[in-house]
């Protein structure tokens, strides 16, 4: 950057500004495409491409025929027999029960916790925030994976520091609470981070006009505190059900050592096996294109709900 | 003013805010301490032993060993790829996202808003729903289960687009911009010395995001690779975890491979802490 283009900076609007405006961008107007090329170059190849390629298996079959010459297989247009198929398959829909279940666990304990950290983290005469800031978002960098094994160990009978071999951590009820509290681990330090600068970012005199008014610092919080961060509030609900919606690494690391967590236990689960343990892409691909098509419908209308709520909070 | 009224009671402890703090990061740092005491305790220690006792003799060295000399220390070698993944993938995807989110940002071009109507849907999609038709096709050119099929799909990161076209908008002035073109500088001069310089911080942010995606990722580089000599620590332990549900001996194997797994992403976490401004991963920039 030259001094001189500072010094132009400085200068009062007059005839550079107006031949500025007239070469403008415009000028150059292969350049931003030359920019964005990579970016599409990428989005093409590794994602509309499978998109297509998906949606297109979802609609074939692999029709094998066996002759005297060894079996031959071809693939041929198959119209909606996969969908219907995998509609009709009752572990798409048990899976998918689980999955809203574990949704049903996590994301009001994320939320809560995280909401509760940040208060505390705010509140006027609270020690070792910084110690407890760093603790609490810590986990965020461990992997899914690694954290299930983590928390694997800790609920294993043979290991478990923490009575496992007097609680069955792995009981077909107790195992949505045991994938539940890995998920928790790794979500709830993010989330209070974000509420926390939000909180941060509040205009500090509310607060002293409250206190004049003889607010206890439990009654700011209840009262100032969460009605005014409830943006950040919908934002972190956003991304929980998000996160939700895509469950996969944590219970799947720990069916090794869950006999009650099943190789179709949640949807992810359900259309990995379909398609590598069962070799049934087509399937596979159907109940992806149809698992996208919800997640995409249950993003949008999530996503304009905290859009109209945070709007009308601005009002 | 105020503070000056608030001061005498900043003294007084809150233990009711205190104690919940100190009870989640006990609740957060629990697991990684127990693992740290875990992994000092050989097979025979690990079953019997009082849990919370950690041995104090040479049984992490011991285990870390024997860890090592798994399979010909294939350990290792899951970590040097864990390490390559993140790295190149990171700073690629990094790349790509500054440039398009600067072009998005800076210039008005024909489709500008579509594009990035259509990369942001990109984040809705479930990862698995690519995964597979991704890992079919790139079978058909032959590039499964390699490095170039692990790191290549992550290079396209609707989220790094995003906050780098938030971050353009927010520290690269218009008025600079045309100031260097008054200047005589080209428009790639203008980008490689005002654009990312001033994108600098908020790069390095979207940086360390991808790094972490891309460290924590296990369901790609699960479903790409066949051949384990590629696997990423992530896919490697849970591989190394099967097999231990047949052979419990392999479990403290597990254990100090998680404890190796997890030390080096907590140190660059502490390192970098100054760049996990939250507010620039939240893209709230003013």
């Amino acid at each position: 950057m030259s001094s001189e283009t500072l010094t132009r900076l400085a200068d009062p609007p007059g005839t550079g500004q107006v031949r500025a405006a007239r070469r403008g961008p415009s000028g150059h107007r292969g350049f931003p495409y030359l920019l964005v090329l990579p970016a599409v170059a990428l989005l093409v190849l590794f994602v509309i491409a499978p998109g297509i390629y998906a949606l297109i298996l979802s609609f074939q079959t692999r029709h094998v025929s066996g002759g005297l010459l060894g079996t031959t297989s071809e693939t041929v247009f198959a119209g909606v027999d996969n969908y219907r198929n995998a509609l009709g398959d009752g572990t798409l829909w048990s899976s998918l029960l689980h999955m809203l279940l574990m949704a049903a666990i996590t994301i009001p304990f994320t939320i809560g916790f995280a909401l509760l950290f940040a208060l505390c983290l705010d509140a006027l005469r609270a020690r070792l925030t910084r110690f407890a800031r760093l603790s609490i978002f810590l986990p965020y960098a461990v992997p899914g994976v690694i954290a299930t094994l983590l928390w694997g160990f800790l609920y294993l009978p043979a290991t478990s520091p923490i009575g496992g071999n007097h609680i069955n951590f792995f009981g077909q009820v107790a195992v949505f609470f045991s994938v539940g509290n890995v998920v928790l681990w790794g979500a709830v330090g993010f989330n209070m981070v974000v509420m926390f600068t939000a909180l941060r970012a509040l205009p500090r005199d509310i607060y002293d006009a409250a206190k004049i008014d003889g607010c206890t610092e439990w009654q700011i919080a209840v009262h100032v505190k969460i009605p005014l961060l409830r943006p950040a509030i919908l934002m972190c609900s956003l991304f929980t059900v998000l996160a939700a919606l895509q469950l996969y690494n944590e219970p799947n690391t720990l069916r090794p050592l869950a006999n009650a967590i099943s190789t179709t236990w949640v949807p992810l689960m359900k259309i990995y096996t379909d398609a590598f343990v069962n070799s049934d892409i087509n399937l596979a691909a159907a109940t992806s294109v149809l698992y996208a098509v919800a997640v995409l419908i249950i993003s949008v209308i999530a996503s304009r709900l905290v859009a109209r709520r945070a709007s009308g909070w601005s009002r | 003013m105020t503070t000056i009224a608030l001061a005498p009671q900043r003294k007084r402890t809150g233990w009711l805010p205190t104690g919940i703090l100190v009870l989640g990061a006990v609740y957060c740092l629990f697991p990684v301490l127990w693992i740290l005491i875990a992994s000092t305790k050989s097979r025979g220690e690990l079953f019997a032993t009082s849990t919370y006792v950690p041995d104090l003799g040479l049984g992490i060295v011991r285990n870390i060993g024997d860890l090592s000399s798994y399979s010909g220390g294939i350990f290792w070698q899951w970590m040097l790829n864990s390490v390559i993944y993140a790295l190149i993938g990171g700073v690629l995807a990094s790349a790509v996202s500054a440039c398009c989110g600067y072009a998005l940002a800076k210039y008005r071009f024909r489709g500008a808003g579509a594009l990035f109507n259509v990369i942001l849907a990109g984040v809705l999609l479930p990862p698995i729903v690519l995964a597979i038709p991704q890992y079919l096709l790139l079978s058909k050119v032959g590039l499964a289960d390699s490095y170039a099929a692990v790191i290549l799909p992550q290079l396209f990161n609707p989220y790094g687009i995003y906050l780098a076209r938030i971050y353009a908008n927010a520290s690269v002035p218009d008025e600079l911009l045309e100031a260097g073109r008054l200047d005589g500088a080209g428009e790639g001069t203008l980008f490689l010395s005002v654009g990312l310089r001033l994108m600098g911080p908020g790069l390095v942010t979207i940086f360390l995001l991808q790094f972490i995606a891309i460290w924590n990722n296990f369901l790609l580089p699960f479903v790409m690779l066949s051949s384990d000599s590629k696997f990423p620590l992530t896919v490697g332990l849970y591989s190394l975890l099967q097999h231990g549900a047949d052979e419990a001996s392999l479990y403290s194997l597990v254990i100090v491979g998680t404890l190796l797994a997890v030390l080096p992403v907590i140190v660059l976490f502490l390192s970098l802490q100054k760049y996990w401004k939250v507010d620039l991963v939240s893209g709230a920039v003013k």
